[in-house]
């Protein structure tokens, strides 16, 4: 019961952020522009196509009843026309998420997979030479541009050393499409070949990414870990007698890693933000590199079409979020 | 004031930090008499493009034979312009309504505060790229599109503190004593709150300078010839795998900018937050 409260509270707000995301949108590509249908006909259009435009999408209108028709529009799937490939955006953004998710994904799982151990062992060896050491490197890993590491990997290990390939997803065509995941078609198809392919292409865009989402992890790792083992109940357990491992691994890491949970959200976002320039290096046909080429080719429904999407995506991944720490933690729940 | 400023010239990383940043202040201020080639910004010599790095251009040539060292001091006034006026307008706006909506509490501030909610809800560089697509590349349409991203950060931490504050005997007083809203918020609330305003500006300038290169190395960013480090970079991957100091030198003053600024907001946040200071000595 307490839980359905909980959701229902969270679901309650997910419906005015998604409104506040579109009105912010709106005002960004209809309120801010001089002329929106100069803009949605790009750089080469008459003027008999801009007026036409203009009619077309109602920007004759009064701003609400733009701004209703938008919603509407929106609501319905439609997003407009990308001038670049002529396709309807949505149908464009949809093809390429899957790409976006696994790199994400994976990324996601690799951070976690290193970042929590090394945020332990920090905390476990507070002010050490590895505690230090790891600051540093945490530090340093939040402030590297992740486009330039991108194609600093990209110069060393694909262009001179030739260990791993340049960019795209895998050699030639891709698995037959089941989920869009690669990794999870190639192991369904039970195409060895493809899988480890895939894997190869994935190693430098997803380090470029890992990169700054492990540095996030450690330190709120490492900060959960030292709030809880100055609570009062690992003294407790502590003066009980309990070996230390299982104080530390069962009880402290359990209550340190709420903490790290309500992270990924954020990291979520850190990585949405670095694919965009992380996979238009890598060549990943995915929704950053849709997005770069956009911003190039001056295709202003596919990048605002991009924008929608991914502020959807990051609304609802907290959404989830807000909701799984509510039932790891009970005292959320109020 | 001192016991801060001795405490912070004991943490190693944060003094190295300030370091950092005084080079880039440096670089900006002295960049006509510090480069080798200053008439490079604008002027190339195509004859001697893609030179490496030698006696002559320290850190090589780009595709137009321009001074890559030359360039990089010139853009360190982007850098810092775009960055230190970006964080202004965004700390102009947000800590203002975060005291406001934090002091006075009512459905005025709640609205205030779920906008800025809204705004944080997306990620910063995909609402910045929005922006500036609309906007068209400049200088100060970059400032415009960070500023806008920016200003809930400052607006969600001050609404928090000064609501926490909002209780505290000294502010009490200062009510009873018959001082006005504005005088309360701004001579007692804003100077206690302060410190963690200091400690998020710090570290939001690193921030703003990463996404400030992102979008010149989207095409986002003031036009060519500017030499924006972004930009730079971006021209440069054309030249790869021949010309990697092209791509390499902008992305490292980038870097070391970035983690001065990183570096002296994680000392700053040590010795300044009083939570942290307390689970110190607790420790010992």
């Amino acid at each position: 019961m307490k839980t359905f409260v909980l959701v229902v509270n969270r679901l309650a707000w997910f419906v005015p952020t998604l409104l506040g995301l579109l009105a912010i949108v709106f005002f960004i590509s209809h309120v801010i522009p001089a002329d929106p249908a100069a803009f949605v006909a790009g750089e080469n259009a008459t003027p008999e196509t801009v007026a036409a435009i203009r009619a077309r999408l109602g920007l004759d209108q009064p701003l609400y009843v733009q701004f209703w028709r938008y919603i509407l529009s929106i609501l319905d799937g439609d997003m407009g026309r990308s001038i670049y490939t002529g396709r309807p955006v949505v149908e464009d953004l949809l093809s390429r998420l899957p790409a976006t998710l696994e790199l994400t994904l994976v990324t996601v799982l690799v951070s976690i997979a290193v970042g929590v151990p090394l945020g332990v062992v920090a905390a476990l060896r507070r002010n050490s030479w590895l505690d230090h050491g790891l600051r540093v490197v945490t530090i340093a890993g939040l402030a590297i541009a992740s486009f330039w590491f991108a194609i600093l990997l990209q110069l060393l290990f694909s262009m001179r050393l030739g260990w791993t390939p340049l960019g795209g997803r895998v050699e030639g065509w891709g698995p037959e499409q089941i989920t869009g995941f690669y990794l999870i078609d190639a192991l369904i198809l039970q195409d060895h070949e493809i899988l480890l392919d895939a894997l190869q292409h994935m190693i430098l865009p997803v380090v470029t990414l890992a990169v700054p989402a492990t540095a996030t992890i450690v330190r709120f790792t490492r900060a959960g870990m030292l709030n809880a083992l100055q609570s009062n109940y690992v003294l407790y357990e502590t003066a009980m007698g309990y070996p230390r491992r299982l104080v530390i691994w069962k009880y402290v890491l359990r209550n340190a890693l709420i903490g790290t949970v309500t992270q990924i959200g954020l990291i979520f976002g850190i990585l949405l933000a670095g694919a965009v320039v992380v996979e238009a290096v890598f060549d990943w046909p995915g929704l950053g590199t849709f997005a770069v080429n956009s911003i190039l080719s001056s295709d202003y429904n596919a990048v605002m079409g991009f924008t929608v999407i991914v502020g959807t995506m990051f609304i609802v991944v907290n959404l989830v979020v807000d909701i799984l720490h509510g039932m790891i933690d009970p005292r959320e729940v109020r | 004031m001192r016991r801060i400023l001795r405490k912070l010239a004991e943490d190693r990383a944060a003094l190295f930090g300030l370091v950092l940043i005084g080079l880039l202040v440096l670089a900006a201020i002295l960049a006509p008499w510090l480069s080798t080639h200053p008439g490079d910004v604008t002027e190339f010599h195509t004859a001697q493009r893609l030179t490496a790095p030698g006696a002559e251009n320290w850190l090589g040539t780009d595709r137009m034979g321009s001074d890559i060292y030359s360039r990089l001091l010139y853009g360190a006034r982007i850098t810092i312009t775009i960055a230190v006026t970006a964080i202004a307008v965004a700390v102009a706006i947000g800590v203002p309504i975060g005291l406001v909506a934090g002091y006075y509490q009512g459905i005025g501030s709640e609205l205030l505060m779920r906008v800025s909610d809204i705004f944080l809800a997306v990620p910063q560089i995909v609402l910045a790229i929005a922006i500036a697509q609309t906007l068209g590349p400049s200088i100060e349409n970059v400032i415009l599109a960070l500023s806008a991203t920016y200003w809930p950060f400052w607006a969600r931490l001050v609404y928090a503190e000064t609501r926490s504050c909002k209780n505290e005997p000294f502010v009490e007083a200062a009510i009873a004593l018959g001082c006005s809203p504005w005088r309360v918020m701004v001579l007692h609330i804003l100077p206690s709150i302060s410190s963690s305003i200091i400690v998020r500006t710090t570290i939001g300038m690193g921030g703003t300078i990463l996404t400030a290169a992102t979008l010149g190395f989207l095409g986002l960013g003031p036009p060519p010839p500017t030499p924006e480090w972004g930009r730079t970079i971006a021209e440069a991957r054309e030249f790869l795998p021949m010309a990697w100091w092209y791509a390499a030198f902008p992305g490292l003053a980038i870097f070391l900018v970035v983690m001065g600024f990183n570096l002296l907001g994680d000392g700053l946040r040590d010795v300044l937050d009083p939570r942290l200071r307390r689970a110190a000595r607790h420790d010992k």
